[in-house]
């Protein structure tokens, strides 16, 4: 595990990349109603590119976009604008068949893989482990005799540590501790070989102490299966130990836009975006008498309703710095230093951004509370 | 009512609050096919008028059992026994325990309430937020019209519109506010005391935050004893005067939050710290505790934590320890635990000076 080291992006070709990735979800009011379908935009306009045995752990509050994002990574969500690109063939192409597919579907299908949130409800629990392990097998690589097939559940079983694997095999997912059925999706992901696996909110359903465990175990087999992983979280602190152990980057989200991307000690020591600064406030820390009477450093606690959101920059209602500059224009990416990019005018030094007025917000709104502390 | 004090809790800090609640050999025990199942076991606590006391342990630890103890509301076929002696702030001593079923409907959020986690199935789906308020105004005979008012106020202090919210269903509200209307809701009756059940579990760190900004709030403007129950201990780190730690249906430890962040005497908070991913702490230092905690029929003898402590030894076998002052204020249930803080060092320095304050 190499702490504090980036590896080196250039010259590297992406395994995945995403272009000007657009998800927009239609909310049809009901089954009469024939006006405009209300739009929902769960990611809008973001770039990134993941590399082999590369980590990128996406943080933002729920509703953001972080797993729809996670989704369009792997080809599990058709983006509705952009392309999304497995080794350079584009994923949906090879899906319908269009132009000269290079790489078939079915390859880039079982080498993007995913763990999902609850793996309670993403097990089957009329089967035992063993029949649940053999699926993916049996569908992928119909050639393997059923010896070597059990053969090869079992060997990975005792690689993520549920030993006696035997035993485990036998069991059902209801026989298992919350750690354990993680284990056992962790298993079914990595068995198909998988490039690159996504992780969605795999460690937040357990316990604070096996968190940490459970973190490790996924970048131990990281380095072994030299497997790249997208991490999604809401919480700052397990991104920063994922990411940073295996020298991955932090990719801040907001609303459905990629606000804040860097490596992971230089977003969590050197934030630069303003919402950024608002999510390590988020994250407890064990200090003493630390910064718990402060209020919330937003000027509204809520998020905005992504139907809806706010013209310029996103952040704009909830911003501390927010001027009136950023309700009229939307900030591109400015990199900060290499691989550290950030969507925000105050990067710029020479911006209209600074000699623009504050946003006052209006006194009747009930956030009036913290514009006391404002002034 | 209340029997002998076994152990006198009050420290210097809190010379001046009294007891609102006190728990004695408080225990709930179901009966189960494969055995007994003790899962709440021999508890003493007080809990004194205006702190905020965090509970802390892991998913099957007990603390919600603990939380529903307090207000008699363990579900059959749990059996609770013990003393539980709820001290009004006006008037006499209240036998918890003994309290007839009217008596109870009117300690429980009159006196005493509670919030859950996960708002969406404390409120009812088919009435608006507003007819949830109405209703507990009458069905305590509370004057509606102040009801309301204080409702609203109560509402705007937890940053929400009321006017709107009042209006809406529970499903028109996002998890962060409906969780904080739940909240209001639970305060309207201006109980002196609010136990809360991982109130804020199922919500982004952001808002889990933010939330706990306005409890101390509402804490200091109402004038609030608050329990505050979880498993995330650096979040209510943030929040409680004063913290206990609960290992297998028992505590373990309980001090000021200062005392159990830099001087935790048991083996299991210690690593239960050392466990926590931190933003300071470095990375190389993180580890987990060996083990699982254990199966309520199947405790283990002795010290229930000895299997996973590396202090263990025959007498923690053997025997189950007492409690023991490490202060006046931090009372520790181990053998050991003048070797604890060697044994298992911290991973992090503890700063006495706050760091975030460039945060805004």
């Amino acid at each position: 595990m190499s702490v504090d080291t980036h590896p080196d992006y250039e010259g590297r070709d992406p395994l995945v990349s995403l272009e000007d990735v657009e998800v927009h979800f239609e909310e049809s009011s009901g089954l009469f109603d024939f006006s405009e379908p209300e739009v929902v935009r769960a990611v809008d306009g973001v770039d990134l590119d993941i590399f082999e045995q590369d980590v990128v752990a996406l943080v933002g509050e729920s509703g953001c976009g972080k797993t729809t994002l996670g989704k369009t990574t792997i080809g599990l969500q058709r983006p509705t604008g952009g392309s999304v690109s497995y080794r350079g063939q584009d994923i949906w192409d090879a899906k319908d068949g269009k132009g000269d597919v290079e790489i078939p579907y079915k390859d880039i299908r079982s080498s993007l893989q995913i763990i999902h949130q609850d793996p309670g409800s993403s097990l089957n629990p009329n089967r035992r482990v063993m029949k649940i392990l053999e699926a993916p097998l049996k569908r992928w690589q119909s050639q393997m005799s059923a010896g070597d097939r059990r053969g090869q559940v079992l060997s990975m079983l005792e690689e993520v540590g549920m030993t006696p694997p035997d035993d485990y095999a036998g069991r059902y997912p209801h026989q298992l501790s919350g750690g354990e059925k993680q284990r056992v999706a962790l298993v079914r992901a990595l068995l198909m070989d998988p490039d690159l696996i996504l992780a969605d909110e795999a460690v937040s359903a357990l316990d604070v102490s096996l968190r940490v465990e459970m973190m490790d175990l996924m970048l131990d087999l990281q380095e072994k299966f030299d497997t790249s992983f997208v991490f999604v979280s809401h919480d700052l602190s397990n991104a920063r130990y994922f990411a940073a152990h295996s020298g991955g980057r932090i990719g801040v989200m907001y609303l459905g836009e990629l606000v804040e991307i860097g490596p992971a000690e230089k977003i969590i020591n050197n934030p630069q975006h303003p919402y950024t600064k608002v999510l390590r406030w988020a994250t407890p820390d064990l200090t003493p008498d630390g910064a718990s009477s402060d209020k919330p450093p937003v000027r509204k606690i809520d998020i905005p309703d992504p139907k809806n959101p706010p013209p310029g920059c996103r952040f704009h209602t909830r911003c501390p710095e927010a001027r009136q500059v950023c309700m009229e224009q939307t900030p591109p990416e400015y990199t900060t230093e290499e691989f550290h990019e950030t969507k925000c005018f105050r990067e710029d030094d020479s911006h209209e951004y600074w000699s623009s007025p504050q946003i006052t917000d209006d006194e009747n709104e009930a956030d009036q509370l913290y514009s006391e502390a404002d002034d | 009512m209340s029997t002998h004090n076994t152990t006198n809790e009050s420290g210097e800090m809190y010379s001046a609050s009294e007891t609102i609640i006190e728990l004695r050999n408080t225990e709930v025990v179901f009966d189960m096919s494969r055995g007994v199942s003790r899962v709440l076991d021999n508890v003493d606590l007080d809990i004194r008028r205006g702190e905020i006391l965090g509970v802390v342990g892991e998913s099957g630890s007990g603390k919600s059992m603990l939380a529903s103890a307090m207000l008699d509301a363990v579900v059959d076929p749990g059996i609770l026994s013990g003393q539980i002696t709820y001290y009004p702030d006006d008037g006499d001593p209240v036998n918890v325990l003994g309290l007839s079923d009217e008596e109870l409907r009117r300690l429980r959020w009159e006196d005493i309430s509670m919030v859950f986690q996960g708002a969406m199935s404390s409120f009812n789906p088919t009435m608006s937020v507003k007819g949830h308020f109405v209703e507990t105004l009458e069905a305590h005979e509370y004057d509606r019209e102040e009801g309301m008012e204080r409702a609203h106020e109560l509402l705007s202090d937890l940053y929400l519109d009321p006017e709107r919210v009042l209006e809406s269903y529970p499903h028109e509200l996002s998890g962060g506010m409906r969780q904080r209307a739940l909240i209001a809701l639970s305060v309207v009756l201006e109980p002196d005391l609010l136990v809360m059940d991982e109130p804020t579990a199922a919500l982004d760190l952001l808002m889990q935050r933010s939330i706990l900004s306005l409890l101390e709030g509402l804490k200091e403007k109402y004038d609030l004893t608050m329990v505050f129950i979880t498993h995330d201990l650096p979040l209510v780190a943030e929040l409680a005067n004063r913290m206990a730690v609960m290992y297998a249906f028992e505590l373990v430890e309980k001090g000021s939050t200062d005392e159990i962040l830099q001087n935790a005497a048991h083996p299991y908070t210690r690593a239960l710290l050392n466990s926590t991913p931190n933003l300071d702490a470095p990375l190389s230092e993180m580890t987990s505790i060996e083990g699982s905690a254990p199966d309520p029929v199947n405790v283990p003898e002795g010290c229930s934590y000895h299997p996973r402590c590396p202090l263990a030894d025959e007498q923690c076998v053997a025997e189950a320890p007492d409690f023991h002052d490490v202060s006046s204020s931090h009372q520790v249930e181990c053998f050991h635990w003048e070797d604890a803080a060697e044994a298992i060092p911290f991973n992090i320095e503890q700063p006495s000076s706050p760091e975030e304050g460039e945060a805004r």
